[in-house]
């Protein structure tokens, strides 16, 4: 699908275009984004809206659910995705207003990019920590395509091993983040023996992550076949509200993190889990979570990329808890 | 101006958080800290403190000379606490069959070409490759936690580290 596939319509008063994918309907103004489809309308603030989007486009509808609040999100089918209103909220159940479209991924994929495309003013980056990024109110102003196509950094065997990803440095581009100024930056000794310089590798995690310049967005760093470190770097709160297909864990590396944790099918309170430096944590396969920050920590999130998980969860293969004890 | 300070955990000074249930089971969440699993841990024992089907994060307190290890998928370690040098040997022969998972205690010396060594402290994270042979050094007491899948000497106590 190309963009001129994306179903769209000649920029409103603001600047701004409006976006048509099935039954759903978007638009947005100079605060906020107006859903609407056949059962409902939903209103938003356009700056967690953008943040989401920006999750959910970059992470490719990630594993399992993204709600982008309450009432909107998609649900990845890794290969189709449903995008939803009201599904996962018990009112508009049992109101019978909630209404679920599924999409081929890649026409889905394009519309929320032109989307994202179109609404990122020039100064606002939708990945940036809030105290470090412009506004993203007010009529249509320039773009920002540099922070909203930015590559998703994926090792496929460790982060620093030649021909793979490489470290971040001032001089590509990543300077340490001003909350991680006291975070030390020495480099392991690498001591290869000739012939070997492709095995014997090491490289400092912590400062690689002291000069993350987006905050919420896992990546990969190492792989140990279906078993994937995505560390990352947070700051204030997740921008969505992750339900899970399948067991994740939690590993906090520094600081502190807050997670508020719930049903994921009708967002119940469940829990309140509070990680610091040290801790680690199963977030279940059948909770919703989401992240509050207060100072920007390193979280290492744990993920199993295994494909046939969410099925055999789904048929009650496996269990939706890690380890029965 | 604010001056940040991030806070990192070591064995002697770690700060835990918990679990406040609303309507769920705390071992639900499977919660430990790394950093009181390897207080009371001995020396090099693989604790699994997380598990994902067959894969597992083992957390080892580093102190003293390891045994020899090796693996037939690569492996990782990141190390939270003191400094570890972990030496490397390519096998000449690999010691663990091709379709076995998880790492086995070798018996005696490797034989094999040396092929370098790491020197790790806190936040370093290193590659153990696939079939080689390793051993950990550390002068002192630290903690590393590793990533690889469960195997014959992982160390299952989940009652014992996990807030209930």
């Amino acid at each position: 699908m190309t963009i001129t596939d994306v179903q769209s319509t000649p920029p409103n008063e603001q600047g701004y275009r409006a976006f048509i994918l099935g039954g759903f309907h978007f638009r947005r103004d100079e605060f906020f984004v107006h859903i609407s489809w056949p059962t409902g309308k939903h209103v938003a603030s356009i700056d967690a809206f953008l943040r989401a989007l920006q999750r959910d486009v970059a992470w490719d509808f990630f594993y399992g659910t993204v709600n982008f609040d309450h009432v909107f999100g998609t649900v990845n089918h890794y290969g189709t995705v449903d995008m939803f209103a009201g599904r996962f909220n018990d009112a508009y159940r049992r109101a019978e207003l909630d209404h679920t479209e599924n999409f081929e991924t890649p026409v889905i994929r394009e519309t929320f990019k032109a989307m994202l495309a179109d609404w990122t003013n020039a100064s606002f980056d939708p990945f940036a920590s809030p105290a470090e990024t412009a506004k993203p109110f007010g009529n249509k102003d320039g773009d920002n395509l540099e922070a909203v196509t930015r590559r998703r950094i994926s090792a496929s065997r460790m982060v620093g091993v030649p021909s793979d990803e490489q470290i971040r440095t001032d001089e590509s581009g990543f300077p340490v983040n001003r909350m991680f100024a006291d975070v030390p930056q020495d480099e392991p000794e690498v001591h290869a023996n000739p012939g070997f310089e492709s095995e014997v590798a090491a490289f400092n995690l912590f400062a690689y992550l002291s000069r993350s310049d987006v905050t919420w967005n896992p990546s990969v760093v190492s792989v140990c076949k279906d078993s994937l470190y995505c560390p990352t770097t947070e700051e204030y709160i997740l921008p969505i509200v992750h339900g899970n297909d399948r067991v994740e864990w939690f590993l906090q590396l520094s600081d502190e993190i807050i997670w508020d944790v719930q049903d994921r099918d009708t967002g119940a309170p469940r829990a309140k889990v509070t990680m610091k430096a040290g801790d680690v944590a199963a977030m279940p396969a059948d909770i919703r979570h989401q992240g509050y920050s207060p100072k920007r920590s390193m979280l290492l999130v744990w993920e199993n990329g295994d494909p046939a998980l969410p099925e055999r969860i789904s048929k009650g293969l496996e269990n939706v808890y890690p380890v029965e004890f | 101006m604010t001056t940040y300070v991030t806070q990192f955990g070591s064995l002697d000074s770690y700060d835990k958080g918990g679990i406040e249930i609303i309507n769920d089971d705390p071992k639900h969440f499977v919660f430990s800290n790394i950093f009181e699993v390897a207080n009371g841990a001995k020396p090099y024992e693989k604790v699994a403190v997380a598990k994902n089907t067959k894969y597992v994060i083992e957390a080892v307190r580093t102190e003293g000379t390891s045994g020899w290890r090796s693996c037939a998928h690569d492996e990782f370690v990141t190390v939270l606490d003191g400094e570890v040098k972990v030496e490397l040997v390519k096998l000449d022969t690999p010691a663990v069959p091709a379709d076995k998972e998880g790492s086995v205690a070798l018996t005696g010396e490797p034989v094999g070409q040396p092929m370098g060594h790491l020197v790790l402290r806190r936040g370093h994270q290193g590659l153990l490759p696939a079939n080689s042979a390793y051993r950990f050094v550390a002068d002192r007491p630290g903690v590393l936690f590793q990533q690889t899948i469960q195997g014959d000497d992982t160390i299952e106590r989940w009652a014992e580290i996990c807030l209930s």
